[in-house]
Protein backbone atom coordinates (compact mmCIF):
# COMPACT_ATOMS: atom_id res chain seq x y z
CA UNK A 1 0.00 0.00 0.00
CA UNK A 2 1.06 3.56 -1.05
CA UNK A 3 -0.45 6.22 0.65
CA UNK A 4 0.90 9.51 0.85
CA UNK A 5 1.44 10.56 4.44
CA UNK A 6 -0.11 13.71 5.88
CA UNK A 7 2.63 16.30 7.39
CA UNK A 8 3.49 15.76 11.37
CA UNK A 9 2.23 19.54 12.04
CA UNK A 10 -0.97 18.89 9.81
CA UNK A 11 -1.67 15.89 11.97
CA UNK A 12 -0.74 17.18 15.56
CA UNK A 13 -2.92 20.69 14.23
CA UNK A 14 -5.91 18.67 13.28
CA UNK A 15 -5.92 15.73 16.12
CA UNK A 16 -5.06 14.92 19.71
CA UNK A 17 -3.07 11.79 20.25
CA UNK A 18 -3.26 9.37 23.35
CA UNK A 19 -0.57 6.99 24.34
CA UNK A 20 0.29 4.57 27.10
CA UNK A 21 3.32 2.31 27.49
CA UNK A 22 3.80 -1.24 28.68
CA UNK A 23 7.73 -1.72 29.65
CA UNK A 24 8.74 -4.89 30.60
CA UNK A 25 11.97 -4.85 32.69
CA UNK A 26 13.98 -8.38 33.20
CA UNK A 27 14.94 -8.20 36.81
CA UNK A 28 18.70 -8.72 37.24
CA UNK A 29 18.48 -11.57 40.01
CA UNK A 30 21.25 -14.27 40.60
CA UNK A 31 17.95 -17.04 40.06
CA UNK A 32 14.29 -17.27 37.79
CA UNK A 33 11.80 -16.23 39.67
CA UNK A 34 10.23 -19.79 40.55
CA UNK A 35 13.25 -21.81 40.37
CA UNK A 36 17.03 -21.85 41.07
CA UNK A 37 17.97 -22.28 37.56
CA UNK A 38 20.77 -18.86 36.73
CA UNK A 39 19.57 -16.14 34.68
CA UNK A 40 22.82 -15.32 32.85
CA UNK A 41 22.64 -14.40 29.01
CA UNK A 42 23.88 -16.24 26.71
CA UNK A 43 24.25 -19.41 27.41
CA UNK A 44 23.69 -22.75 25.29
CA UNK A 45 19.98 -23.79 24.97
CA UNK A 46 18.32 -25.52 27.53
CA UNK A 47 21.17 -25.60 29.97
CA UNK A 48 19.06 -23.31 32.66
CA UNK A 49 15.99 -25.53 33.15
CA UNK A 50 14.83 -27.47 35.82
CA UNK A 51 11.60 -30.14 36.49
CA UNK A 52 10.12 -26.21 38.11
CA UNK A 53 10.94 -23.75 35.01
CA UNK A 54 10.03 -26.69 32.52
CA UNK A 55 6.45 -27.38 33.93
CA UNK A 56 7.49 -31.57 34.15
CA UNK A 57 4.60 -32.92 36.81
CA UNK A 58 4.87 -32.60 40.06
CA UNK A 59 6.81 -29.50 40.67
CA UNK A 60 5.88 -26.74 42.45
CA UNK A 61 7.18 -22.83 42.01
CA UNK A 62 8.41 -21.09 45.01
CA UNK A 63 8.78 -16.79 44.96
CA UNK A 64 12.53 -15.65 44.91
CA UNK A 65 12.51 -12.91 47.45
CA UNK A 66 15.00 -11.03 45.70
CA UNK A 67 12.44 -10.62 43.17
CA UNK A 68 9.91 -9.77 45.56
CA UNK A 69 12.25 -7.29 46.95
CA UNK A 70 13.13 -5.57 43.62
CA UNK A 71 9.57 -5.00 42.65
CA UNK A 72 8.56 -3.15 45.90
CA UNK A 73 12.19 -1.02 45.15
CA UNK A 74 11.05 -0.05 41.84
CA UNK A 75 7.03 0.49 42.81
CA UNK A 76 8.46 3.02 45.48
CA UNK A 77 10.68 4.83 43.35
CA UNK A 78 7.50 5.06 40.70
CA UNK A 79 5.76 6.51 43.79
CA UNK A 80 3.60 3.65 43.80
CA UNK A 81 1.04 2.53 46.86
CA UNK A 82 2.49 -1.26 47.32
CA UNK A 83 -0.29 -3.89 48.40
CA UNK A 84 -0.57 -4.81 51.50
CA UNK A 85 -2.02 -8.58 50.16
CA UNK A 86 -1.90 -9.54 46.40
CA UNK A 87 -1.60 -13.00 44.70
CA UNK A 88 -0.32 -14.65 41.27
CA UNK A 89 -2.27 -15.34 38.51
CA UNK A 90 -2.26 -17.50 35.82
CA UNK A 91 -2.37 -16.51 32.31
CA UNK A 92 -3.43 -19.40 30.12
CA UNK A 93 -2.68 -19.31 26.53
CA UNK A 94 -1.66 -21.72 23.86
CA UNK A 95 1.74 -21.00 22.13
CA UNK A 96 4.78 -22.99 23.28
CA UNK A 97 7.21 -20.29 24.74
CA UNK A 98 5.91 -21.62 28.04
CA UNK A 99 6.33 -25.03 28.88
CA UNK A 100 3.28 -25.07 31.25
CA UNK A 101 0.80 -23.53 29.10
CA UNK A 102 0.02 -20.65 30.77
CA UNK A 103 2.53 -18.27 32.49
CA UNK A 104 2.27 -16.95 36.20
CA UNK A 105 1.72 -13.36 36.11
CA UNK A 106 -0.41 -11.00 38.03
CA UNK A 107 -3.90 -9.75 37.08
CA UNK A 108 -6.12 -7.88 39.00
CA UNK A 109 -3.81 -7.54 41.65
CA UNK A 110 -0.97 -6.22 41.32
CA UNK A 111 1.97 -5.58 43.93
CA UNK A 112 2.30 -2.01 43.17
CA UNK A 113 -0.38 0.57 42.24
CA UNK A 114 -1.02 4.46 41.19
CA UNK A 115 2.10 5.64 40.88
CA UNK A 116 3.82 8.69 38.91
CA UNK A 117 7.09 9.61 36.91
CA UNK A 118 8.11 12.96 36.19
CA UNK A 119 10.24 13.86 33.17
CA UNK A 120 11.42 16.35 31.55
CA UNK A 121 10.96 17.52 27.67
CA UNK A 122 11.10 20.34 26.05
CA UNK A 123 12.06 22.41 29.40
CA UNK A 124 8.88 21.35 30.41
CA UNK A 125 8.01 18.43 33.57
CA UNK A 126 5.23 16.18 32.20
CA UNK A 127 3.62 13.61 34.59
CA UNK A 128 3.55 10.14 33.80
CA UNK A 129 0.92 8.53 35.54
CA UNK A 130 1.62 4.80 36.70
CA UNK A 131 -1.12 2.45 36.70
CA UNK A 132 0.74 -0.93 37.87
CA UNK A 133 3.60 -2.55 38.33
CA UNK A 134 3.35 -6.48 38.47
CA UNK A 135 5.70 -9.42 38.39
CA UNK A 136 5.78 -11.99 35.81
CA UNK A 137 8.19 -14.33 34.31
CA UNK A 138 9.44 -14.18 31.21
CA UNK A 139 8.79 -16.90 28.33
CA UNK A 140 10.99 -19.20 26.14
CA UNK A 141 12.74 -18.43 23.02
CA UNK A 142 11.24 -19.66 19.90
CA UNK A 143 12.71 -20.15 16.31
CA UNK A 144 10.44 -20.63 14.09
CA UNK A 145 12.53 -23.31 11.27
CA UNK A 146 10.90 -25.05 7.65
CA UNK A 147 10.07 -21.33 6.39
CA UNK A 148 12.46 -19.50 4.17
CA UNK A 149 12.50 -16.54 6.20
CA UNK A 150 12.78 -17.81 10.20
CA UNK A 151 9.71 -15.81 10.74
CA UNK A 152 6.92 -17.68 11.84
CA UNK A 153 5.09 -16.85 8.43
CA UNK A 154 5.85 -19.98 6.32
CA UNK A 155 7.54 -22.01 8.90
CA UNK A 156 6.52 -25.44 9.72
CA UNK A 157 8.23 -26.14 12.93
CA UNK A 158 9.14 -24.10 15.82
CA UNK A 159 12.10 -25.12 18.36
CA UNK A 160 12.30 -23.74 21.87
CA UNK A 161 14.94 -22.68 24.42
CA UNK A 162 13.65 -22.28 27.11
CA UNK A 163 16.72 -20.81 29.12
CA UNK A 164 14.58 -17.56 29.43
CA UNK A 165 11.12 -19.13 31.01
CA UNK A 166 10.94 -18.30 34.27
CA UNK A 167 13.57 -15.08 34.91
CA UNK A 168 11.65 -12.63 36.28
CA UNK A 169 9.78 -9.66 34.57
CA UNK A 170 8.34 -6.61 35.42
CA UNK A 171 5.84 -5.04 33.67
CA UNK A 172 5.33 -1.26 34.22
CA UNK A 173 1.62 -0.30 32.44
CA UNK A 174 1.21 3.89 32.49
CA UNK A 175 -2.45 5.36 32.11
CA UNK A 176 -3.34 6.36 29.30
CA UNK A 177 -0.99 9.79 28.68
CA UNK A 178 -3.02 12.66 27.17
CA UNK A 179 -2.53 16.35 26.38
CA UNK A 180 1.07 16.08 24.48
CA UNK A 181 0.06 17.47 21.26
CA UNK A 182 2.99 17.30 19.02
CA UNK A 183 5.10 16.27 21.73
CA UNK A 184 3.97 13.04 22.07
CA UNK A 185 6.62 11.22 20.60
CA UNK A 186 9.13 12.83 22.33
CA UNK A 187 6.83 12.05 25.42
CA UNK A 188 6.98 8.53 25.31
CA UNK A 189 10.83 8.43 24.58
CA UNK A 190 11.39 11.00 27.68
CA UNK A 191 9.12 8.39 30.06
CA UNK A 192 11.22 5.12 28.50
CA UNK A 193 14.32 7.13 29.06
CA UNK A 194 13.63 8.65 32.99
CA UNK A 195 12.36 4.80 33.29
CA UNK A 196 15.59 3.15 32.45
CA UNK A 197 17.43 5.54 33.98
CA UNK A 198 15.36 4.74 37.56
CA UNK A 199 15.57 1.30 37.25
CA UNK A 200 19.47 1.54 36.42
CA UNK A 201 19.97 3.46 39.53
CA UNK A 202 18.12 1.07 41.81
CA UNK A 203 20.37 -1.55 40.43
CA UNK A 204 18.01 -4.50 40.03
CA UNK A 205 17.77 -4.64 36.26
CA UNK A 206 20.82 -3.84 33.28
CA UNK A 207 18.30 -2.33 31.87
CA UNK A 208 19.59 -2.92 28.08
CA UNK A 209 17.37 -2.86 25.18
CA UNK A 210 19.46 -4.25 22.59
CA UNK A 211 19.51 -7.27 24.55
CA UNK A 212 16.02 -7.00 25.24
CA UNK A 213 16.10 -7.11 29.22
CA UNK A 214 14.21 -3.72 28.63
CA UNK A 215 11.34 -4.10 25.96
CA UNK A 216 8.30 -1.66 25.24
CA UNK A 217 5.22 -1.90 23.46
CA UNK A 218 3.38 1.15 22.54
CA UNK A 219 -0.28 1.93 22.51
CA UNK A 220 -0.99 4.83 20.09
CA UNK A 221 -4.45 6.30 19.24
CA UNK A 222 -5.56 9.89 17.58
CA UNK A 223 -8.90 11.43 18.25
CA UNK A 224 -10.71 15.10 17.05
CA UNK A 225 -10.28 17.73 19.52
CA UNK A 226 -12.93 17.09 22.03
CA UNK A 227 -14.36 13.53 20.82
CA UNK A 228 -13.95 10.94 22.80
CA UNK A 229 -10.64 8.57 22.11
CA UNK A 230 -9.78 6.85 18.72
CA UNK A 231 -9.64 2.90 18.67
CA UNK A 232 -5.85 2.32 19.58
CA UNK A 233 -3.17 -0.09 18.32
CA UNK A 234 -0.14 -1.86 20.43
CA UNK A 235 3.08 -1.55 18.55
CA UNK A 236 5.07 -4.00 19.78
CA UNK A 237 9.26 -4.66 19.05
CA UNK A 238 10.48 -1.45 19.78
CA UNK A 239 13.59 -2.17 21.14
CA UNK A 240 15.71 1.53 21.56
CA UNK A 241 14.70 4.64 22.68
CA UNK A 242 14.83 6.13 19.33
CA UNK A 243 12.52 3.67 18.19
CA UNK A 244 9.80 4.39 20.76
CA UNK A 245 9.90 8.02 19.70
CA UNK A 246 9.86 7.04 15.81
CA UNK A 247 6.88 4.20 16.59
CA UNK A 248 4.61 6.81 17.96
CA UNK A 249 5.46 9.58 15.58
CA UNK A 250 4.87 7.21 13.15
CA UNK A 251 1.92 4.90 14.06
CA UNK A 252 0.35 9.02 14.28
CA UNK A 253 1.11 9.38 10.50
CA UNK A 254 -0.52 6.51 9.81
CA UNK A 255 -3.32 6.41 11.73
CA UNK A 256 -4.14 10.30 10.41
CA UNK A 257 -3.73 9.13 7.22
CA UNK A 258 -6.45 6.62 7.11
CA UNK A 259 -9.06 8.72 9.55
CA UNK A 260 -8.30 11.42 6.47
CA UNK A 261 -9.68 9.03 4.00
CA UNK A 262 -13.07 8.17 6.40
CA UNK A 263 -11.26 5.12 7.21
CA UNK A 264 -11.40 3.60 10.61
CA UNK A 265 -8.90 2.20 13.05
CA UNK A 266 -8.75 -1.28 13.67
CA UNK A 267 -7.48 -2.31 16.80
CA UNK A 268 -4.57 -4.74 16.55
CA UNK A 269 -0.81 -5.21 17.35
CA UNK A 270 1.56 -4.17 15.34
CA UNK A 271 5.46 -4.43 14.39
CA UNK A 272 7.53 -1.89 14.40
CA UNK A 273 11.10 -2.02 11.78
CA UNK A 274 13.97 -0.43 13.04
CA UNK A 275 15.21 -0.27 9.19
CA UNK A 276 12.13 1.32 7.84
CA UNK A 277 10.72 3.17 10.95
CA UNK A 278 6.78 2.53 10.44
CA UNK A 279 4.71 -0.30 11.44
CA UNK A 280 2.94 -3.33 9.89
CA UNK A 281 0.13 -5.23 11.37
CA UNK A 282 0.41 -8.10 13.40
CA UNK A 283 -2.38 -10.11 14.75
CA UNK A 284 -6.15 -8.27 14.88
CA UNK A 285 -7.72 -8.32 18.09
CA UNK A 286 -10.99 -8.84 16.43
CA UNK A 287 -11.81 -11.67 18.91
CA UNK A 288 -10.78 -10.68 22.24
CA UNK A 289 -8.02 -12.39 23.64
CA UNK A 290 -9.51 -15.25 26.63
CA UNK A 291 -6.22 -15.71 29.07
CA UNK A 292 -8.73 -17.34 31.71
CA UNK A 293 -7.32 -15.63 34.70
CA UNK A 294 -6.80 -17.35 38.07
CA UNK A 295 -5.27 -17.02 41.26
CA UNK A 296 -2.09 -19.30 41.42
CA UNK A 297 -2.97 -22.15 43.51
CA UNK A 298 0.94 -23.15 43.95
CA UNK A 299 1.63 -20.19 45.27
CA UNK A 300 0.62 -18.12 48.57
CA UNK A 301 -0.14 -14.92 48.25
CA UNK A 302 2.50 -11.81 49.02
CA UNK A 303 1.89 -9.46 51.75
CA UNK A 304 4.81 -7.43 52.17
CA UNK A 305 5.55 -6.27 55.96
CA UNK A 306 4.79 -2.65 56.01
CA UNK A 307 7.85 -2.14 58.36
CA UNK A 308 9.89 -4.31 55.36
CA UNK A 309 8.65 -1.74 52.72
CA UNK A 310 9.75 1.27 54.94
CA UNK A 311 12.90 -0.09 55.05
CA UNK A 312 13.26 -0.22 51.47
CA UNK A 313 11.72 3.15 50.95
CA UNK A 314 14.31 4.69 53.00
CA UNK A 315 17.32 2.95 51.52
CA UNK A 316 15.93 3.99 47.89
CA UNK A 317 19.67 5.40 46.44
CA UNK A 318 19.21 9.25 44.89
CA UNK A 319 16.96 8.94 41.56
CA UNK A 320 18.02 10.11 38.45
CA UNK A 321 15.82 13.77 38.66
CA UNK A 322 17.45 14.70 42.03
CA UNK A 323 20.96 13.23 40.69
CA UNK A 324 20.97 15.44 37.22
CA UNK A 325 19.29 18.93 39.53
CA UNK A 326 23.18 17.97 41.69
CA UNK A 327 25.25 17.54 38.29
CA UNK A 328 23.36 20.59 36.98
CA UNK A 329 24.59 22.90 39.91
CA UNK A 330 28.12 21.33 40.13
CA UNK A 331 28.58 21.98 36.24
CA UNK A 332 27.01 25.43 36.31
CA UNK A 333 24.69 25.03 33.73
CA UNK A 334 21.03 26.86 32.59
CA UNK A 335 17.78 24.84 32.32
CA UNK A 336 18.41 24.58 28.70
CA UNK A 337 21.58 23.23 29.06
CA UNK A 338 21.35 20.76 30.98
CA UNK A 339 17.85 20.06 28.60
CA UNK A 340 20.24 20.00 25.74
CA UNK A 341 22.48 17.23 27.77
CA UNK A 342 19.37 15.40 28.39
CA UNK A 343 18.28 15.21 25.43
CA UNK A 344 21.41 13.87 23.82
CA UNK A 345 21.64 10.76 26.46
CA UNK A 346 24.80 12.52 27.96
CA UNK A 347 24.41 13.10 31.25
CA UNK A 348 26.42 9.97 32.86
CA UNK A 349 28.66 9.91 30.04
CA UNK A 350 29.59 13.61 30.64
CA UNK A 351 29.43 12.61 34.90
CA UNK A 352 31.96 9.49 33.40
CA UNK A 353 34.27 11.93 31.41
CA UNK A 354 34.48 14.41 34.62
CA UNK A 355 35.30 11.96 37.14
CA UNK A 356 37.91 10.98 34.68
CA UNK A 357 39.78 13.90 35.01
CA UNK A 358 38.15 16.31 32.70
CA UNK A 359 36.67 19.68 32.95
CA UNK A 360 32.68 19.61 32.77
CA UNK A 361 32.54 22.49 30.35
CA UNK A 362 35.27 20.43 27.64
CA UNK A 363 33.08 16.95 28.63
CA UNK A 364 30.27 18.91 27.45
CA UNK A 365 32.10 20.38 24.24
CA UNK A 366 33.20 16.44 23.03
CA UNK A 367 29.84 15.12 24.05
CA UNK A 368 27.28 17.38 22.74
CA UNK A 369 29.86 18.14 20.07
CA UNK A 370 31.47 15.79 17.82
CA UNK A 371 30.01 12.70 19.29
CA UNK A 372 26.73 13.63 19.22
CA UNK A 373 27.19 14.55 15.64
CA UNK A 374 28.19 11.14 14.94
CA UNK A 375 25.92 9.55 16.85
CA UNK A 376 22.83 11.77 14.57
CA UNK A 377 24.61 10.66 11.56
CA UNK A 378 25.15 6.90 12.17
CA UNK A 379 21.51 6.95 13.94
CA UNK A 380 22.88 5.24 17.13
CA UNK A 381 22.52 6.48 21.06
CA UNK A 382 25.23 8.39 22.16
CA UNK A 383 26.75 5.38 24.42
CA UNK A 384 26.72 3.31 21.70
CA UNK A 385 28.64 5.71 19.77
CA UNK A 386 32.48 3.75 20.32
CA UNK A 387 33.77 6.38 22.12
CA UNK A 388 34.20 5.92 25.92
CA UNK A 389 34.65 8.91 28.77
CA UNK A 390 37.63 7.75 29.60
CA UNK A 391 38.70 8.16 25.65
CA UNK A 392 37.50 11.26 25.57
CA UNK A 393 39.11 12.51 28.89
CA UNK A 394 42.38 11.00 27.37
CA UNK A 395 41.85 13.46 24.34
CA UNK A 396 41.55 16.57 26.30
CA UNK A 397 44.15 15.71 28.83
CA UNK A 398 45.87 15.48 25.16
CA UNK A 399 44.75 19.14 24.27
CA UNK A 400 45.87 20.75 27.75
CA UNK A 401 49.25 19.05 27.20
CA UNK A 402 49.17 21.23 24.06
CA UNK A 403 50.09 18.66 22.04
CA UNK A 404 46.87 17.97 20.03
CA UNK A 405 45.31 21.90 18.79
CA UNK A 406 41.25 21.70 18.67
CA UNK A 407 41.17 20.64 14.97
CA UNK A 408 43.84 17.94 15.24
CA UNK A 409 41.74 16.40 18.18
CA UNK A 410 38.66 16.41 16.20
CA UNK A 411 40.05 14.41 13.54
CA UNK A 412 41.55 11.82 16.41
CA UNK A 413 38.03 11.59 18.32
CA UNK A 414 36.71 10.34 14.48
CA UNK A 415 39.27 7.88 14.47
CA UNK A 416 38.18 6.71 18.38
CA UNK A 417 34.66 6.34 16.93
CA UNK A 418 35.83 4.37 13.92
CA UNK A 419 37.66 2.46 15.97
CA UNK A 420 41.13 3.15 15.35
CA UNK A 421 42.34 2.96 18.94
CA UNK A 422 42.83 5.15 21.55
CA UNK A 423 43.34 9.11 20.97
CA UNK A 424 47.00 8.48 22.03
CA UNK A 425 47.42 5.72 19.53
CA UNK A 426 45.55 7.32 16.87
CA UNK A 427 47.91 10.16 17.70
CA UNK A 428 50.57 8.53 17.00
CA UNK A 429 49.60 6.67 14.12
CA UNK A 430 48.58 9.20 11.97
CA UNK A 431 51.57 11.88 12.83
CA UNK A 432 49.25 14.49 14.49
CA UNK A 433 51.37 16.29 17.34
CA UNK A 434 51.67 19.75 17.33
CA UNK A 435 54.73 20.64 15.98
CA UNK A 436 56.01 22.22 19.38
CA UNK A 437 60.17 21.46 18.13
CA UNK A 438 60.79 25.42 17.94
CA UNK A 439 63.77 24.86 15.43
CA UNK A 440 61.64 23.68 13.13
CA UNK A 441 58.72 25.71 13.42
CA UNK A 442 61.44 28.71 13.42
CA UNK A 443 62.26 27.43 9.78
CA UNK A 444 59.16 27.24 8.84
CA UNK A 445 58.27 31.09 9.99
CA UNK A 446 61.87 31.82 8.26
CA UNK A 447 60.49 30.56 5.35
CA UNK A 448 57.52 32.18 5.52
CA UNK A 449 58.37 35.20 6.25
CA UNK A 450 61.36 35.47 3.42
CA UNK A 451 57.82 34.24 0.86
CA UNK A 452 56.07 36.77 1.88
CA UNK A 453 58.45 40.25 2.04
CA UNK A 454 55.28 42.69 1.90
CA UNK A 455 52.94 41.32 4.52
CA UNK A 456 56.29 40.96 6.74
CA UNK A 457 56.39 44.86 6.13
CA UNK A 458 52.68 45.64 6.77
CA UNK A 459 53.51 43.56 9.90
CA UNK A 460 56.28 45.64 10.80
CA UNK A 461 55.20 48.86 10.29
CA UNK A 462 52.62 48.49 12.63
CA UNK A 463 49.62 46.16 11.31
CA UNK A 464 49.46 43.03 13.51
CA UNK A 465 46.52 41.90 12.16
CA UNK A 466 48.54 40.49 9.17
CA UNK A 467 50.14 37.78 10.80
CA UNK A 468 47.02 36.17 10.00
CA UNK A 469 48.46 35.30 6.68
CA UNK A 470 51.60 33.75 7.95
CA UNK A 471 49.79 31.71 10.16
CA UNK A 472 47.98 30.43 7.97
CA UNK A 473 51.20 29.94 5.85
CA UNK A 474 52.89 27.63 8.45
CA UNK A 475 50.15 25.97 9.25
CA UNK A 476 49.86 24.76 6.09
CA UNK A 477 53.40 24.28 5.34
CA UNK A 478 53.24 22.03 8.56
CA UNK A 479 50.29 20.42 7.74
CA UNK A 480 47.65 22.20 10.28
CA UNK A 481 50.21 20.77 13.08
CA UNK A 482 51.04 23.67 15.33
CA UNK A 483 49.64 25.45 17.60
CA UNK A 484 48.03 28.77 16.12
CA UNK A 485 48.90 30.83 19.39
CA UNK A 486 52.06 29.79 19.79
CA UNK A 487 53.34 30.31 16.22
CA UNK A 488 51.65 34.10 16.01
CA UNK A 489 53.98 34.77 18.71
CA UNK A 490 56.96 33.32 17.14
CA UNK A 491 56.14 34.91 14.09
CA UNK A 492 56.14 38.45 15.43
CA UNK A 493 59.59 37.64 17.78
CA UNK A 494 61.08 36.93 14.46
CA UNK A 495 60.11 40.38 12.74
CA UNK A 496 60.84 41.93 15.89
CA UNK A 497 57.24 43.61 16.90
CA UNK A 498 55.42 43.50 19.83
CA UNK A 499 52.33 40.96 20.03
CA UNK B 1 -30.36 -22.64 34.53
CA UNK B 2 -27.71 -24.59 33.08
CA UNK B 3 -23.89 -23.78 34.80
CA UNK B 4 -22.29 -23.79 31.36
CA UNK B 5 -23.60 -23.47 28.01
CA UNK B 6 -22.57 -25.37 25.23
CA UNK B 7 -21.39 -22.50 23.21
CA UNK B 8 -19.21 -21.65 26.09
CA UNK B 9 -17.82 -25.82 25.90
CA UNK B 10 -16.80 -24.93 22.60
CA UNK B 11 -15.55 -21.63 23.32
CA UNK B 12 -13.10 -23.65 26.00
CA UNK B 13 -12.21 -26.62 23.28
CA UNK B 14 -11.15 -24.25 20.63
CA UNK B 15 -8.84 -22.65 23.10
CA UNK B 16 -7.39 -25.75 24.15
CA UNK B 17 -6.90 -26.32 20.97
CA UNK B 18 -9.20 -29.95 21.19
CA UNK B 19 -11.02 -31.25 18.26
CA UNK B 20 -14.62 -31.60 19.45
CA UNK B 21 -17.69 -32.75 17.42
CA UNK B 22 -20.97 -32.02 17.54
CA UNK B 23 -22.02 -35.35 19.95
CA UNK B 24 -19.43 -34.83 21.80
CA UNK B 25 -20.33 -30.87 22.91
CA UNK B 26 -23.67 -32.43 23.58
CA UNK B 27 -21.90 -34.71 26.33
CA UNK B 28 -19.11 -32.88 27.89
CA UNK B 29 -21.77 -29.69 28.19
CA UNK B 30 -23.59 -31.82 30.05
CA UNK B 31 -21.30 -33.73 32.34
CA UNK B 32 -19.04 -30.13 33.11
CA UNK B 33 -22.88 -29.13 34.17
CA UNK B 34 -23.47 -31.40 36.62
CA UNK B 35 -19.72 -30.87 38.04
CA UNK B 36 -20.47 -27.25 38.38
CA UNK B 37 -23.94 -27.74 39.84
CA UNK B 38 -21.91 -29.96 42.62
CA UNK B 39 -19.17 -27.07 43.32
CA UNK B 40 -21.63 -23.95 43.13
CA UNK B 41 -22.83 -25.60 46.36
CA UNK B 42 -20.70 -24.47 48.38
CA UNK B 43 -21.20 -21.23 47.22
CA UNK B 44 -25.11 -21.67 48.68
CA UNK B 45 -23.64 -22.51 52.32
CA UNK B 46 -20.64 -19.92 52.37
CA UNK B 47 -21.94 -17.17 54.25
CA UNK B 48 -21.30 -13.47 52.96
CA UNK B 49 -18.81 -13.07 55.53
CA UNK B 50 -16.46 -16.25 53.92
CA UNK B 51 -13.98 -14.87 51.37
CA UNK B 52 -13.82 -17.16 48.68
CA UNK B 53 -10.58 -19.12 49.19
CA UNK B 54 -7.78 -19.56 46.46
CA UNK B 55 -5.41 -21.14 48.48
CA UNK B 56 -5.85 -24.21 51.35
CA UNK B 57 -3.33 -23.13 53.63
CA UNK B 58 -3.18 -20.18 54.85
CA UNK B 59 -0.38 -19.44 54.55
CA UNK B 60 1.31 -16.15 53.21
CA UNK B 61 4.81 -14.62 52.26
CA UNK B 62 6.68 -18.73 51.21
CA UNK B 63 10.31 -16.94 49.34
CA UNK B 64 13.73 -18.81 48.57
CA UNK B 65 16.82 -17.27 48.51
CA UNK B 66 18.02 -15.74 45.58
CA UNK B 67 20.63 -18.89 45.22
CA UNK B 68 21.41 -20.50 41.84
CA UNK B 69 20.95 -24.68 42.42
CA UNK B 70 21.62 -27.29 40.10
CA UNK B 71 20.01 -27.80 36.61
CA UNK B 72 19.37 -30.56 34.68
CA UNK B 73 21.27 -31.42 31.82
CA UNK B 74 20.12 -30.74 28.09
CA UNK B 75 19.74 -34.81 27.37
CA UNK B 76 17.90 -34.68 30.76
CA UNK B 77 15.67 -31.82 29.51
CA UNK B 78 14.82 -32.84 26.49
CA UNK B 79 14.98 -36.97 27.57
CA UNK B 80 10.47 -36.42 27.49
CA UNK B 81 10.22 -34.77 24.43
CA UNK B 82 8.64 -36.03 21.99
CA UNK B 83 10.78 -34.75 19.23
CA UNK B 84 13.99 -32.11 19.57
CA UNK B 85 16.69 -30.41 17.32
CA UNK B 86 19.51 -28.68 18.21
CA UNK B 87 19.29 -29.13 21.88
CA UNK B 88 15.72 -27.06 21.57
CA UNK B 89 12.43 -28.67 22.09
CA UNK B 90 10.99 -28.83 18.50
CA UNK B 91 6.83 -28.54 18.22
CA UNK B 92 4.81 -28.18 15.61
CA UNK B 93 4.01 -24.21 14.35
CA UNK B 94 1.65 -22.50 16.02
CA UNK B 95 0.20 -19.38 14.62
CA UNK B 96 -3.16 -16.97 15.76
CA UNK B 97 -2.36 -16.69 19.28
CA UNK B 98 -0.65 -14.01 21.07
CA UNK B 99 2.74 -14.91 22.56
CA UNK B 100 2.25 -13.92 26.78
CA UNK B 101 3.78 -10.54 28.14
Amino acid sequence: MTTTLPAYDEVVARYEPVIGLETHVELGTNTKMFCGCPTDFGGEPNTRVCPVCLGLPGSLPVANKAAIEAIIRIGLALNCSIAEWCRFARKNYFYPDMPKNFQISQYDEPICVDGFLDVEVGGETVRIEIERVHLEEDTGKTLHVGGATGRIHGATESLVDYNRAGIPLVEIVTKPITGTGALAPDVAKAYVAELRDVIRTLGVSDVRMEEGSLRCDVNTSLNLPGAEWGTRTETKNVNSLRSVERAVRSEMLRQASVLDAGGRITQETRHFHEDTGDTTPGRSKETATDYRYFPEPDLVPIAPDPAWVAELKAALPELPRVHRRRLQEQWGLSDLDMQSVLNAGAVELIEATVAAGTTPAAARKWWLGELSRRANESGVELAEIGATPAQVAELQGLVDAGKLNDKMARTVLEGVVDGEGSPTEIMTNRGLEVVSDTGALTAAVDEAIAANPGIADKIRSGKVAAVGALVGAVMKTTRGQADAKTLRELILERLGVQG
Amino acid sequence: MAAISREEVAHLARLSRLAVTEEELDTFAGQLDVILQAVAQVGEVAAADIPPTSHSVPLTNIFREDVVTPCLTPEEALSGAPDAEDQRFRVPRILTEDVAS
